[in-house]
């Protein structure tokens, strides 16, 4: 289960990855963040911004709220 | 051909992130215009205007029929067809030219599947296949058919193991494989994805669209499809080549022109021009591709090393001479091609803001590579190094100050 939750539904690639961008620094090293976003490029680039940044990416899940990616910070 | 890379229309509201203008000097007048995008549309080849020109007065009768009029324009298209036939080096009946690119890869999808409806209804195709192929094959599954998508590696490039799987699966009717990328420009290993296809009687489509006329053909396929735009002659003709003993059979409605392959009248006066211009392309083929690969790989260099956090995608050596792809993090592409534009490039991109579906490029999502930021650079015969070193000079101001603007530097 994810830290904590990004709610970036409605927003626009590249919106969805600043936004992961922007709380990585904010929380401990291992904390898995959710990042919720419905735009299908997010699908192709939160995975492709984990590999240029080092981080972990978990996968996507499909729940209620839509399709949601978890990263774990690893530095 | 229509692509889906191309740059959705500038009246369209941006819907990434706001104000995204303000950073941007607007343009100066004088900046002049800098066409980067060959692998939509090539400039008019000299050549071809010179052969519009004079077909236009004698190439406007059908050839079809059986008066003197009508015999010179059916010269006109012989000759056409035979230059076109000896460059792709196949024979002259075994080539029917088309109203589109477009046109012809469905033709040569549906024509494929259908002259092998008694063995199976099974497409195989690349996972990057030009989307006129794979809106062909929606159609062909939509029908009851089946499609098989054979994915690609990180560099675009075709999973062979996989293809080999996928073409001996019983049932197989056609195999379909575009012969470089158009929108990364890593060349596909089409002779060893053809062997595969030999080995269990599959007939191999390539969409050559982005080879014609620039660089070699590779051997071993049974129909062939390419679009003249693309290698400078005029927009509105495909071409369409199926070889001797291959089992195609026109999904259109019956018409007798063209071998029966595609039916209407030919847009006589282009044909010419796109035969005229493509033998010319051909010839100055190697040279060109000797001239343009070196800028390409000046681009690819200088792109990584002065634009930070830049993606430099499509293989680096097993790439077509006159194309390069990157993305840029943090950066949307809608906004990037418009600044672009007012400094006076003309790029491409297959980032989703940029499209009329909103989705991202399936070749890039098939390689698994950053999407957003994305631009196609493509070259052609009146691309200077001049250029170039304008594109290379001016960029990195325009991406840093739209990661300003955004407020995205440093992330």
């Amino acid at each position: 289960m994810p830290d904590e939750v990004i709610d970036c539904r409605g927003q626009r690639c590249p919106l969805p990855v600043i936004a992961a961008a922007r709380r990585m620094p904010e929380v401990p090293v291992g904390t898995v963040v959710r990042v919720l976003a419905d735009d299908p490029a997010a699908a192709v680039d939160i995975p492709a911004w984990c590999r240029m940044r080092g981080h972990e990416y978990l996968g996507s899940v499909n729940g209620p709220e839509g399709p949601a990616y978890d990263v774990r910070r690893t530095h | 051909m229509t692509d889906s890379t191309v740059v959705g229309s500038l009246s369209t509201p941006h819907r990434g992130l706001p104000s995204h203008t303000a950073a941007i000097p607007s343009l100066p007048v004088s900046a002049s215009p800098v066409y980067l995008d060959a692998a939509t549309a090539a400039p008019m080849h000299p050549v071809a205007r010179q052969a519009l020109l004079a077909a236009l007065d004698d190439g406007w009768a059908d050839p079809g029929k059986l008066y003197t009029q009508a015999r010179r324009a059916r010269q006109l298209l012989d000759a056409a067809r035979e230059a076109t036939a000896l460059t792709l080096g196949v024979r002259a009946d075994e080539v029917s030219f088309t109203p589109s690119g477009t046109t012809a890869a469905h033709g040569a999808v549906l024509g494929g599947l259908a002259g092998r409806r008694r063995v199976g209804s099974t497409l195989v195709h690349s996972a990057i296949e030009h989307s006129a192929v794979l809106h062909a094959a929606e159609r062909h599954v939509a029908g009851g058919g089946t499609a098989t998508a054979v994915p690609v590696d990180r560099s675009g490039r075709l999973d062979l193991t996989a293809w080999s799987t996928a073409v001996r699966a019983p049932g197989v009717a056609l195999a379909a494989l575009i012969t470089a990328s158009h929108e990364v420009g890593t060349v596909q290993p089409v002779a060893e994805a053809a062997s595969a296809c030999a080995d269990v009687g599959v007939p191999l489509y390539v969409d050559a669209a982005q080879s014609v006329g620039r660089v070699p053909l590779p051997a071993g396929w049974s129909v062939l499809t390419a679009s003249a735009h693309k290698w400078g002659g005029p927009p509105g003709v495909g071409v369409l080549a199926v070889r001797k003993g291959t089992r195609w059979e026109s999904p259109w409605p019956a018409d007798e022109r063209e071998s029966g392959r595609t039916p209407g009248v030919v847009n006589l006066p282009a044909v010419v021009a796109a035969a005229a211009s493509l033998r010319a392309a051909a010839a100055d083929a190697a040279a060109e591709a000797s001239r343009l690969e070196p800028l390409v790989d000046r681009i690819r260099a200088r792109v990584a090393a002065e634009v930070p956090d830049v993606e430099v995608v499509g293989d680096p050596v097993l790439r077509l001479p006159h194309l390069v792809t990157f993305s840029c993090l943090y950066v949307d592409g809608e906004a990037l091609l418009h600044a672009l534009d007012r400094r006076g490039f003309a790029v491409s991109s297959g980032s989703s803001c940029t499209s009329s579906t909103l989705r991202p490029s399936h070749v890039l999502e098939a390689m698994g590579v950053l999407s957003h930021g994305n631009v196609r650079v493509s070259l052609h015969r009146e691309t200077t190094e001049a250029d170039v070193e304008r594109f290379l000079t001016e960029l990195p101001g325009i991406v840093a100050g739209l990661r300003a603007e955004a407020g995205v530097v440093g992330l």
